[in-house]
């Protein structure tokens, strides 16, 4: 993302994050039945693509309710239902504690990124001073550095504070900020009426009073759009629980999911029915906080291609 | 970029001066502000990059101190038939799967843009996969690509071709994951129909008038006002693509320790570092490998950027 030129400029920015964009103008009512017409053939791509988009989700619960025989044979509805899938993942594995290994993981990650990266959002917004220029295009280039370059030397800082073998060194670089986040929740702040402070500055207002009384409040969609993806992230990161945690109760879900893998897929039981229910309950959790905050999620995603 | 947008949306919420504040009570708190991130950036991004280009000219195994071995690391880069191995099948996959994805996210894109409200229910059907967690897609598409039995294979009888063994024939590996990481594009999809959406109709209108037909006007409409969303997604999802990992380890490698199941085929370059690193304790090589990465990303970066100038448009500069 650092590395966009002035030509990303092009794509015309409006609003903050939370400015909704109109779906199109809606036709004139007369035009209506002509523009219905031309969007059937659209609509019927759209379904085709949808049914492929949609089947392996389908193919995923299907699966995980099907005896060890029967996970193949593509059938959508399972000939003999089997629920205890689901009770032998809890009994070959703690999939719960790994649920909440990395619910707690998750908030721990998503809370200091979001609190930190505001604060140096704020710096670099509402600021203008000697060296903001420079610092924030570091901002910027930490984005192109590959995780691989620092991640041998950060995991001996963790091991010499000892905390290898714990979940701390899956969350805990989050305290000092994300140059991703810094750049998105900045953009945010800088559409903000710069009166509004001037006016809480006449008051007598500190500046961070400023950053927690004023430009906080007002971020809050831009703050949920952090939060959530910061969440996503860390239900999906493999390579840090990989590389530091050993024991099987610390697992969070996908190094927990991928041990069952290990154990009941490809190179061991071939219980595939077992590991399509654990996939199962690894993705549901995010599934649910879509269905919660989709609009954030599309909303954020959307700004990124606008302004990144 | 992000600075050109930014110059012009200060004046917004910077006051107009164009020259920084001498108010020192400002810039301490300024400094105050960012200081978190400044401490982070020296302890956990520079002081580890310093470390890991000091490591590298090292044999260094996370117990005994590291032991400095001049350039041996970089020469066994060379002669190490795993990285040229691993190198080629990152670099076969992302020439594979950047292209196809951009294509079939504009394909959807554009066919969401024509469709009004009706586009809000299959965006989020599309967006759905990218909520899936990476190593359950890895799990799942092991089943749905399986040769004999899986989805794929069995679709594809249907109408008459006998499909590859996608998870074990080794010239299948990587259009397996391909196919596998396209599920995924929702992401791209939701950039593009945000940028189409932002391109004025009368441009259509006008080029219309002058009697241009679809493909025309796809390639000097469309293609030119989306520049920057498509500039923006080839460089993310190359940098992306050059570091593969979740879903072809989840595939093709087993994490445990004495684990042999493994896919040649699938090894991808962060995938062979990682190894190096944690599995064999080869800290100073995988420093090397590390280094040798980031070089070929800033080269392709550094292309791309170059190449893209030419045809990004920029708004409110001369044609």
């Amino acid at each position: 993302m650092s590395t966009s030129p002035p030509g990303l400029t092009a794509v015309p920015t409006t609003g903050g994050p939370g400015h909704e964009r109109t779906e199109g103008s809606r036709p004139a009512s007369g035009r209506r039945d002509e523009r219905w017409w031309r969007r059937a053939p659209y609509l019927i791509v759209l379904g085709l693509a949808s049914v492929v988009f949609t089947y392996p989700f389908v193919w995923l619960i299907s699966a995980s309710l099907k005896p060890r025989t029967e996970v193949f044979d593509n059938a959508l509805i399972p000939h003999t239902l089997r629920l205890e899938n689901f009770a032998d993942v809890w009994d070959y594995a703690p999939v719960l504690t790994w649920v909440g290994n990395s619910a707690v993981v998750g908030l721990a990650a998503a809370t200091t990124v979001t609190i930190s990266s505001a604060l140096v959002a704020f710096g670099f917004a509402y600021f203008r001073f000697p060296g903001r220029n420079v610092l924030f295009g570091l901002v910027l280039a930490t984005m192109m550095l590959p995780q691989a370059v620092t991640m041998i030397p950060v995991y001996l800082i963790w091991n010499k504070l000892g905390l290898t073998g714990t979940q701390v060194p899956l969350w805990a670089q989050n305290i000092f900020g994300s140059a991703f986040y810094i750049f998105l929740l900045r953009q945010f702040f800088l559409g903000l009426p710069r009166e509004l402070f001037e006016a809480a500055r006449v008051d007598g207002s500190s500046f961070f009073g400023l950053f927690w009384r004023i430009a906080l409040p007002l971020a809050r969609p831009a703050l949920a759009i952090v939060f959530v993806f910061e969440i996503q992230a860390s239900w999906n990161d493999l390579i840090r629980p990989l590389i530091y945690l050993q024991e099987t109760s610390l697992f969070t879900v996908p190094r927990g999911l991928k041990a069952v893998i290990d154990t009941f897929g490809n190179g061991g039981e071939q219980h595939w029915e077992i590991v399509m229910a654990a996939s199962l309950i690894a993705t549901l959790p995010m599934i649910i906080i879509f269905a919660v905050a989709q609009r954030h999620i599309i909303e954020g995603i959307a700004t990124q291609g606008r302004k990144g | 970029m992000a600075v050109t947008t930014a110059n012009v949306a200060t004046r917004k919420l910077l006051p107009g001066g164009a020259r920084p504040t001498r108010n020192w009570r400002e810039i301490r708190a300024a400094y105050g502000f960012i200081s978190l991130w400044i401490i982070g950036f020296l302890v956990f991004t520079l002081g580890p990059m310093i470390a890991s280009l000091v490591l590298s000219f090292t044999d260094y195994n996370a117990i005994d101190a590291p032991e400095g071995v001049g350039l041996a690391n970089y020469r066994e880069l060379v002669t190490d038939p795993k990285v040229a191995k691993s190198l080629g099948n990152t670099l076969i996959y992302a020439v594979l799967y950047v292209p196809s994805s951009m294509v079939v996210a504009l394909l959807l894109a554009m066919v969401l843009n024509r469709v009004g409200r009706a586009s809000g229910f299959f965006r989020t059907v599309f967006y759905l996969p990218v909520m899936t967690p990476t190593v359950a897609v890895g799990a799942l598409f092991l089943l749905l690509l399986n040769g004999q039995e899986g989805l794929l294979n069995r679709t594809l009888r249907l109408i008459g071709i006998t499909g590859p063994n996608w998870t074990t024939d080794t010239n299948w590996v990587k259009p397996g994951l391909v196919i596998t990481m396209l599920w995924s594009l929702g992401g791209t999809v939701v950039i593009y129909l945000a940028a189409l959406r932002q391109v004025p109709k009368d441009l259509y209108e006008a080029a219309e008038m002058d009697g241009a037909n679809a493909w025309t006007k796809f390639r000097k409409v469309t293609v030119p006002m989306i520049s920057g969303a498509l500039f923006f997604t080839l460089i993310v999802q190359t940098i992306s693509a050059l570091q593969m990992f979740d879903q072809a380890y989840t595939m093709f490698f087993g994490a445990q320790q004495n684990s042999t199941y493994s896919n040649e085929a699938a090894l991808f370059y962060v995938i062979y570092l990682f190894q190096q690193a944690f599995r064999f304790l080869h800290m100073g090589y995988a420093s090397a490998l590390a280094w040798l990465l980031f070089l070929i990303i800033l080269i392709i970066t550094a292309v791309q950027v170059r190449v893209s100038r030419r045809f990004v448009y920029y708004e409110g500069e001369k044609d």
